[in-house]
């Protein structure tokens, strides 16, 4: 078993910035990617908010140099450029001199082109050549053909929320187990009417700037992005004399087992999620130095986590935040973009503000962090909570 | 590292596979070319009013769990790992025409629940109370080997000990009248029994749900033991010198494998990689297929591992699945090999106990 797994690279989009120091910089100069929709004709469009990245998928399509006749949802737009980043960042020239492999996420996949033809399809072969590209293993396929990945291990996981999270977590244990010398993981997804209306349904969708662990939290902002790592075995790291950026040292995935969309009101999942996660990185939980809580802005999350989180540190909660602010949530990708942000925080010794809080949660006392933080971090914990239960933590350190 | 054992199995198809006493003696011929499953009596299994709101895919699948954790005697498991390509679709087709056809008014937030691709797996979860690892994977022909591989990592490295897998799909008609209009699906069939002599492009469609424990101990009820499971996005090179690079990684030889599952679908375009290795690599090793049983989904390899497991266990092959006559008994390593439309092919190795 490899004892380490190193990210040696990192890429992303969301709507705070193209690229790694495009995020790196809203983030610490707190600027938010939250404005009303504009890309998709919504009769909510007025009634809620979002985290949108400003390219057409025309201009996607040139940037990626996609023939007309292309079948490209913009989630596998998205999920190209993040993955590109990625392997550009690790100094990767040759990717077939290492077994590499992809695991991907994506819970809207292909579903912003089925929403537009649905009917369509039937009627005339124009846009018929997006059929093949609705389900969610296509964006992945799609993702390993423009890296260069063949004849290799590349699966997708769609876990709702949390899926980006559990792609990291497979990955680390496939580099561990010695399956693969390197393998990229993260997630993607872009907004479509079917998740705008979904959230809406369930009626946790805020109409306002969302507000984590606020009293007066109104709901989420859906966002869109893309982001991956690049993980690699101590093998690799030591035959190129790679940089590490950091290390995953502890995952841990369980179910809540409570309720479809709902979180227990204690936190189970989360708890034991973030448990493991500390016992499968050795670590202690004073250990950890900062917490990028998953932390949507919804009623029942925030007090659901925030409970788990009480219960794990007791009376000593580390410094926690929730990005979601800034990006807003952006479902399967979540886990991917808040690994890049965790990753950034320990590499610049800096706590993100929780934006947007104002008033303190009547259930517990612990407060997020507010303001930008310089501090000497080393082990940084991120949770991805989502939809079937499904809780998941990362814990990414400096050292192996 | 610990070995793997398939300790029970359950299959929901378009066959009489719910009743595990049974092997494939009475089959069921369709001349359509979408088959749906034999579902067996649901309320037997779930209460009738928690079955009305479930979506098929999530009743086939609990009911799948439900027996394959009755036959390992097991009330719950460390983890749950699913393979669906599409998840609930029936349930992702209502909502995206009501948000059409209502212009995005009046919609309940129940099929847009069930259709998040995790459902069944998180409602398999929630009724056996199963705190453990919850996963599922959708990638298309992969995703039930997906959720072999990451079952087989832990229970190889004690991560956990009983894990149930399943590869579950659902038809939905929408969706199939999409892959009907772009030829994916055949134009007809006189007897889905005869796919392979159709000589036409697309497959005949089906659905179903085949589920398993696997654990890291041997049972009195277990089938077969997992040797190796492998995948490959893309096909560069030639499927016969994958498949020898394959079984070397395994330390053994071609000469070892007593019989070999094909996933052939009758699909005369893509059916080229089944018929390499059936008539070159493996002339002499007794073959058998299966998706003139179950018709073809994203997760139909689940219904060739059922199949594998229950050959291993008996050591009989059902008339109904061989592709040529060699070999009727003493099977000892079965090899599987399975890819949809050119893509996402696996090779998956069980041996028996």
């Amino acid at each position: 078993m490899s004892k380490g797994v190193a990210i040696t690279g990192m890429g992303i989009i969301s709507a705070i910035g193209n690229n790694v120091s495009e995020n790196y910089k809203s983030l610490i100069e707190g600027r938010k990617g939250i404005s009303k929709i504009s890309k998709i004709d919504t009769i909510h469009k007025n009634a809620i908010m979002v985290g949108e990245i400003d390219f057409t998928n025309k201009d996607f399509e040139d940037q990626l140099g996609l023939s007309a006749d292309n079948n490209y949802s913009r989630t596998a737009m998205l999920g190209i450029v993040a993955a590109k980043q990625a392997i550009a960042n690790a100094g990767i020239t040759d990717i077939k001199k290492y077994s590499t492999g992809l695991i991907s996420s994506t819970s809207v996949g292909g579903m912003d082109m089925t929403e537009q033809y649905y009917y369509e399809y039937l009627k005339n072969d124009k846009h018929r050549k997006y059929i093949d590209s609705h389900h969610a293993g296509d964006s992945t396929q799609k993702i390993a053909e423009h890296l260069g990945i063949e004849e290799s291990l590349v699966t997708t996981i769609s876990t709702a929320c949390s899926s980006a999270a559990n792609a990291i977590m497979l990955g680390a244990r496939l580099i561990k187990s010695g399956e693969l010398d390197r393998v990229v993981v993260g997630g993607k997804d872009c907004l479509s009417k079917f998740t705008i209306n979904g959230f809406k349904t369930l009626m946790i969708l805020s109409d306002t700037y969302n507000t984590p662990f606020d009293e007066n939290r109104k709901g989420l902002n859906l966002g869109e992005a893309a982001a991956y790592l690049v993980l690699e075995s101590d093998k690799v790291v030591k035959a190129e004399n790679k940089k590490v950026l950091a290390y995953v040292k502890g995952y841990a995935n369980a179910n809540d087992a409570f309720h479809q969309t709902a979180s227990s009101e204690n936190g189970d999942g989360a708890t034991l999620a973030m448990e493991q996660a500390l016992k499968v990185a050795g670590l202690h939980p004073s250990e950890i130095d900062y917490i990028n809580a998953h932390g949507t802005a919804t009623g029942n999350n925030d007090l659901s986590e925030g409970r788990a989180i009480v219960r794990v540190f007791g009376n000593n909660v580390p410094d926690f935040s929730s990005t979601k602010p800034y990006t807003g949530h952006t479902l399967a990708a979540a886990g991917a973009i808040e690994a890049v942000y965790s990753i950034l925080a320990l590499q610049n010794n800096i706590i993100y503000p929780n934006l947007n809080f104002k008033t303190q949660m009547k259930e517990y006392d612990i407060t997020p962090q507010t303001e930008l933080k310089e501090k000497e971090l080393h082990n940084v914990l991120s949770n991805s909570l989502g939809f079937g239960g499904n809780c998941s933590t990362v814990i990414f350190s400096k050292s192996q | 590292m610990k070995k793997v054992y398939i300790n029970s199995i359950a299959s929901i198809s378009a066959q009489k596979t719910f009743d595990n006493t049974r092997f494939l003696e009475e089959i069921c011929s369709y001349a359509e070319t979408v088959l749906p499953v034999v579902s067996p009596n649901y309320k037997d299994y779930i209460l009738p009013a928690a079955a009305r709101r479930m979506a098929r895919g999530i009743k086939m699948g609990v009911v799948a769990s439900k027996l394959a954790l009755e036959e390992a005697e097991l009330e719950n498991v460390d983890a749950i790992i699913i393979g669906t390509g599409m998840g609930c679709v029936r349930d992702s087709e209502k909502f995206v025409s009501a948000i059409i056809d209502n212009d995005e008014q009046y919609l309940t937030p129940t099929s847009f629940i069930q259709s998040t691709h995790n459902t069944v797996g998180g409602q398999i979860a929630l009724g056996i109370g199963c705190k453990g690892y919850n996963f599922t994977y959708v990638h298309s022909s992969n995703s039930f080997e997906s959720s072999l591989l990451d079952a087989k990592l832990m229970l190889q490295n004690d991560e956990a000990n009983t894990i149930l897998i399943g590869g579950v799909d659902e038809l939905g008609a929408h969706t199939t009248e999409l892959h009907k209009v772009v030829n994916h699906v055949k134009k007809n069939i006189e007897n889905s029994l005869d796919i392979l002599k159709s000589n036409t492009e697309g497959a005949v469609f089906g659905e179903g749900a085949n589920f398993f424990t696997l654990g890291n101990e041997k049972k009195s009820s277990t089938y077969a033991e997992v040797i190796g499971i492998k995948m490959y996005n893309t096909l560069k090179s030639s499927i016969s010198d994958l498949a020898k690079q394959f079984i070397t990684s395994q330390k053994i030889a071609i000469a070892h494998i007593d019989l070999v599952i094909l996933g052939n679908n009758g699909d005369v375009t893509f059916d080229g990689n089944y018929n390499e290795l059936s008539s070159e690599l493996f002339a002499n090793t007794q073959q058998v297929y299966y998706k003139h049983l179950c018709g073809e989904f994203n997760t139909a390899s689940s219904f060739g591992f059922w199949l594998a497991s229950k050959i291993l266990k008996n050591q009989h092959l059902p008339k109904v699945t061989k592709l040529n006559n060699i070999n009727d008994s003493s099977f000892k390593y079965v090899l599987l090999y399975n890819q949809y439309r050119g893509k996402n092919h696996s090779f998956t190795l069980l041996r028996k106990c």
